[in-house]
């Protein structure tokens, strides 16, 4: 029998603390996957965010360091400049890459930084528990949005960050992708290895923003959390190759 | 700068620059901000000759984080910045303290609170010697008094921070950071000899199993656990980094307790009040925390009054009255940038102490 599918060798065998239906297990997967791939477990050092992925350390068997939130790229950029022939690499989610974090986002990248970025846009706060997040969409329900985000009242449309970087010199690679079906997850998955070899070749800052489901603080079933993003999130945000060099 | 005997005429900050880099530090990351300017210009002119990275970051928070990488990433690292800048390094720093990371952080002290001035002052005393961010913890603070000084205890900041895996402050106020004395010595063999292995470092999981640095403990229990370790360390640095200086003690009525600037100034006043048979003594503060209470108390003993002196409205004073409690403590101090005078100093200790 010829095994197809199998856990990465970058990836620990233990529970995870994700909940049901989640995009974390899915792309904490996919990225151990590239790892292995590219054969660098050996030389990767992963950044990992304050957000639902803080506890990515007790999954991926590579080294990783913890940043406070929203600092992950700072981090990734102190030791991406001490190691520049290590692949590193941030995850963060919205709320950390796009609103506290903003600033170490768009300067890093402005920098191009040799930095490979997995972004995991949920549309909310999951790990304090699905307040409003730079990219909630319009209309979104959320803890702290209980009629729907309205830019009429104040509360801001949804930042497009691949297509806000895309902008920047610094950037080589920008995409956006989404997890609602195996198809997408292995497109993810090539752009993901694509980002890395970006940062391989030396070339400058790598982002791969994926909409991933957050069933919890949706308050919606798994696979009703994959179908809205595949019939509500798309809408505003379009999924392709936004930047490549 | 390469080893000469010869002495050079330096500012305070550009001698702490070269301190570092001397010392081995080979990564600087900051923001620009007055008093302290001449230090991430001569890091730029300098760092990247001689092998090391430079970065001017877009605030004082990621430069504080670029740092954290580079300390996870086994790096000499440091960073500088005054006041303000020194309030958003705050985050930064506990979470060096909570990873156990080294890094040396240097605050060139202005004028507050808010935007304040940028003229000197040793406003930063309790935010630098209380923890100064979030959680339990403490940091090593070390307050030259001169240029050579300020040489020496970077490169000892240094060594505590990799010694005892903690950040470590050097705390400076502005007149030290600005004025310009010579110095020669830059010679870093003099303090500890052994290089401490980094094995905890992030430097790619080759040959060994994976590391990780982080500062979150969920479980019940686990970071009471992690809390207790760290408060053995800190004890640990309590009983073994006591610094301090003393001039004038061996007979001895009055004693200043001045640190910085402000001790050289308060030197000065003794000299003077000396010529007139007044017997005062200075007792000098190296490290503000630990606090140099052990030394205090000895020499306290045989004084009749202690006289606080500090460019601030009363920070330091307060750990002196810890330390002496039935002692009768004065303070003088000036804020908003004053400096309290020799004529001063003279003048409060003949009225108010005599
Ligand atoms: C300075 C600071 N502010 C706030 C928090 C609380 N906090 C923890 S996670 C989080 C939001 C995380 O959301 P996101 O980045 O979108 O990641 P997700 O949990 O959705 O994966 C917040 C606000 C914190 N830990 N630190």
């Amino acid at each position: 029998m010829k095994i197809k599918f199998s856990r990465p060798k970058s990836l620990i065998d233990v529970e995870t603390h994700y909940c049901a239906g989640c995009g974390h297990g899915i792309l904490n997967i996919l990225t151990a996957k590239v790892v292995d791939e590219l054969g660098i477990r050996d030389k990767t050092i992963g950044v990992a965010p304050v957000g639902c992925a803080v506890l990515a350390y007790k999954y991926w068997n590579f080294d990783v360091c913890e940043a406070a939130h929203g600092r992950a790229l700072a981090v990734a950029t102190g030791i991406k400049r001490c190691h520049p022939d290590k692949v590193i690499f941030t995850y963060q989610g919205d709320g950390d890459l796009a609103s506290i974090g903003m600033a170490e986002t768009v300067h890093a990248a402005n920098r191009g930084e040799k930095i490979t970025c997995v972004f995991v846009n949920n549309a909310c706060y999951g790990m304090t528990g699905g307040q409003m997040a730079p990219t909630t969409i319009v209309g979104q329900k959320t803890t702290t949005t209980p009629l729907g985000r309205s830019p009429e009242s104040g509360e801001g449309w949804p930042i497009k960050m691949a297509e806000l970087l895309s902008g920047l010199k610094g950037v080589s690679y920008s995409v956006r992708t989404a997890v609602f079906n195996p198809q997408k997850v292995m497109q993810t998955y090539q752009y993901i290895k694509k980002a890395f070899i970006n940062q391989i070749e030396g070339k400058g800052f790598s982002l791969v923003e994926v909409l991933s489901p957050c069933p919890a603080a949706w308050r919606k079933t798994p696979l009703d959390s994959m179908k809205w993003i595949e019939d509500e999130m798309v809408k505003y945000f379009p999924l392709g190759v936004i930047k490549r060099e | 700068m390469q080893k000469t005997n010869k002495k050079k005429l330096m500012s305070g900050n550009e001698a702490i620059a070269e301190a570092g880099i001397s010392a081995g530090c080979r990564f600087y990351a900051g923001y620009p901000i007055t008093p302290q300017n001449e230090l991430i210009a001569y890091m730029a002119q300098n760092m990247v000759k001689r092998g090391g990275v430079f970065i001017q970051a877009e605030s004082e928070i990621a430069a504080i984080n670029m740092v954290l990488g580079a300390a996870a990433a086994g790096v000499r690292a440091m960073t500088s910045s005054s006041g303000p800048g020194v309030s958003l390094k705050q985050e930064g720093i506990s979470y060096l303290a909570g990873c156990e990371l080294p890094a040396l952080i240097v605050n060139v002290m202005r004028a507050g609170p808010g935007l304040g001035d940028i003229s000197s002052s040793q406003s930063d005393y309790f935010q630098a010697t209380r923890g100064g961010g979030h959680g339990d913890y403490f940091t090593p603070v070390l307050a030259p008094w001169s240029v050579e000084e300020a040489v020496k205890l970077v490169m000892l900041g240094f060594d505590i921070a990799d010694y005892y895996r903690n950040p470590v402050l050097i705390l400076a106020d502005a007149i030290i950071g600005q004025m310009m004395e010579p110095v020669g010595n830059f010679d870093k063999s003099q303090f500890r000899k052994k290089k401490e292995s980094k094995n905890w470092a992030l430097t790619g999981a080759k040959g060994r199993p994976a590391n990780s640095i982080k500062s979150l403990y969920l479980k019940e229990g686990v970071l009471e656990q992690h809390n207790k370790k760290l408060k053995k360390k800190w004890d640990k640095i309590r009983k073994n980094e006591q610094r301090f200086f003393v001039s004038d003690i061996a007979d001895v009525d009055y004693l200043i307790v001045a640190y910085g600037s402000q001790a050289r100034i308060s030197l000065e006043a003794i000299k003077m009040l000396r010529k007139n048979n007044i017997k005062v003594g200075l007792f000098r503060p190296i490290s503000l925390w630990p606090f140099p209470g052990k030394g205090l108390r000895k020499i306290a003993e045989k004084v009749k009054k202690i006289l606080v002196v500090e460019q601030s409205l009363g920070q330091m004073v307060e750990d002196v009255k810890l330390n002496l409690p039935n002692k009768e403590v004065y303070f003088l101090g000036r804020a908003g940038g004053g400096v309290p005078s020799a004529g001063e100093i003279i003048k409060y200790i003949n009225n108010k102490l005599i």
